[in-house]
């Protein structure tokens, strides 16, 4: 299947990669790559339909602009009501992953995106990268088995088959 | 504009929210409002059907996705996300407690869902034929 290794050869790689060197630093501060923060609102409305993603992983302008945007979020209308839509705003810009340089370009909207998310995972065999039971690069959980508690430690990793 | 019980219905419902009353209905009394609103479209309305919300439930509607793509032909039963792989609890009430009680969660549910598989918003038949069906899915 197509999906770590397709997401190196568009047009937007050198985009994503440029910007993903800013998501770095919010990463590297999480102690042994557990996230603590958490919200009621943001684990009811971002986990419903995916696990919810940690705000540590991405910057907080990545955050603003997928949340401006959600009645067209990769391809599903996940739009909430607009005080809703603050408070969890708010949330993930104060617990956001921290960007080292401002920049005015577009920001990276998906994790697996970012070159972080991409050099992390490139040792990750084909097998498992075909596996039936990993939907995409975007279904931490297959993997992260604590994912949904913002455990991504090696301890609760698996290789599914 | 009638305000006096527009402001009373939003003090009422503040109330709700503060008192933490989520559960505030029965899956059937979703049906009398969407049955005024269909007959308001439509004069010749004649009532919900069963039927006709199991046929709507399991086609798909111009778009790639049915209903039962993410909640399965069988509503009683778990579903699976088409997209992402997450576990959906089921949909029918009669497995699921927690289904059609609250107002404000069934209206965001079928706007996302609508504009996934219909690319629109639902009808106020469509909603109620789909309610009925589900009320009679036994697990
Ligand atoms: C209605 C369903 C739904 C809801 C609600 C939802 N999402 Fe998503 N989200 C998706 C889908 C579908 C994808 C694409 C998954 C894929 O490509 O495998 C996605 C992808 C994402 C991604 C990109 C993952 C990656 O790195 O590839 C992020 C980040 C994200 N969502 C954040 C959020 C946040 C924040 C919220 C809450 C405000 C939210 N989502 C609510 C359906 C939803
Ligand atoms: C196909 C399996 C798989 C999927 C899917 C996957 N990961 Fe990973 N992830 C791994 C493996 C294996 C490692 C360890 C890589 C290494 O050390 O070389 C890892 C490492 C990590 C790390 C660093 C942890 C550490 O201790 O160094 C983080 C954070 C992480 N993944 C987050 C995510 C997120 C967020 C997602 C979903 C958007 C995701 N992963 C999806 C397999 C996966
Ligand atoms: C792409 C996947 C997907 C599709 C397609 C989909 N749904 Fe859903 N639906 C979900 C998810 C995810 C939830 C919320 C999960 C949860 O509450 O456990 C949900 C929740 C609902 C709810 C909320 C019920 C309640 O009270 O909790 C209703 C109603 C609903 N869906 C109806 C429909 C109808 C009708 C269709 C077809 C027009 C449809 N869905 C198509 C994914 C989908």
């Amino acid at each position: 299947m197509k999906f770590f290794a397709s997401r190196f050869g568009t047009s937007r790689c050198a985009l994503v990669a440029g910007l993903a060197s800013f998501v770095v630093a919010g990463v590297a501060l999480a102690d042994g790559h557990v996230y603590t923060a958490t919200n009621p609102a943001w684990k009811a409305e971002c986990g419903s339909c995916h696990v919810a993603y940690p705000p540590a992983l991405l910057p907080a302008a990545s955050w603003r602009a997928l949340m401006m945007q959600l009645d067209q979020h990769f391809g599903t209308d996940a739009s909430i009501d607009a005080k809703t839509a603050r408070e969890i705003t708010a949330f993930l810009e104060a617990n956001a992953g921290r960007a080292r340089k401002e920049t005015s370009a577009t920001p990276v909207l998906r994790i697996t995106e970012t070159r972080w998310f991409q050099k992390e995972h490139d040792e990750i065999s084909a097998r498992t990268r075909r596996s039936p039971a990993v939907k995409s690069a975007a279904d931490c959980e297959a993997c992260h088995t604590q994912a949904a508690q913002g455990d991504f430690s090696e301890r609760t990793r698996r290789a599914p088959r | 504009m009638r305000p006096l019980p527009f402001v009373l219905a939003a003090l009422l419902s503040g109330a709700a929210l503060v008192a933490g009353v989520v559960h505030a209905a029965r899956p059937a009394d979703f049906l009398p409002q969407w049955q005024r609103a269909a007959k308001q479209a439509d004069a010749g309305f004649s009532g919900f059907s069963a039927a006709r919300g199991e046929q709507f439930f399991n086609a798909t509607h111009g778009g790639e996705w049915s209903c039962a793509s993410c909640h399965t032909r069988n509503p009683a039963a778990a579903g699976k996300h088409a997209k992402t792989g997450k576990i959906i609890a089921p949909l029918a009430p009669a497995a699921n407690a927690e289904r059609f009680t609250d107002a404000a969660n069934v209206e965001k549910w079928f706007k996302r869902n609508c504009s996934d598989v219909l690319n629109r918003a639902c009808t106020a038949q469509e909603k109620g034929d789909v309610l009925t069906y589900l009320l009679g899915v036994r697990p």
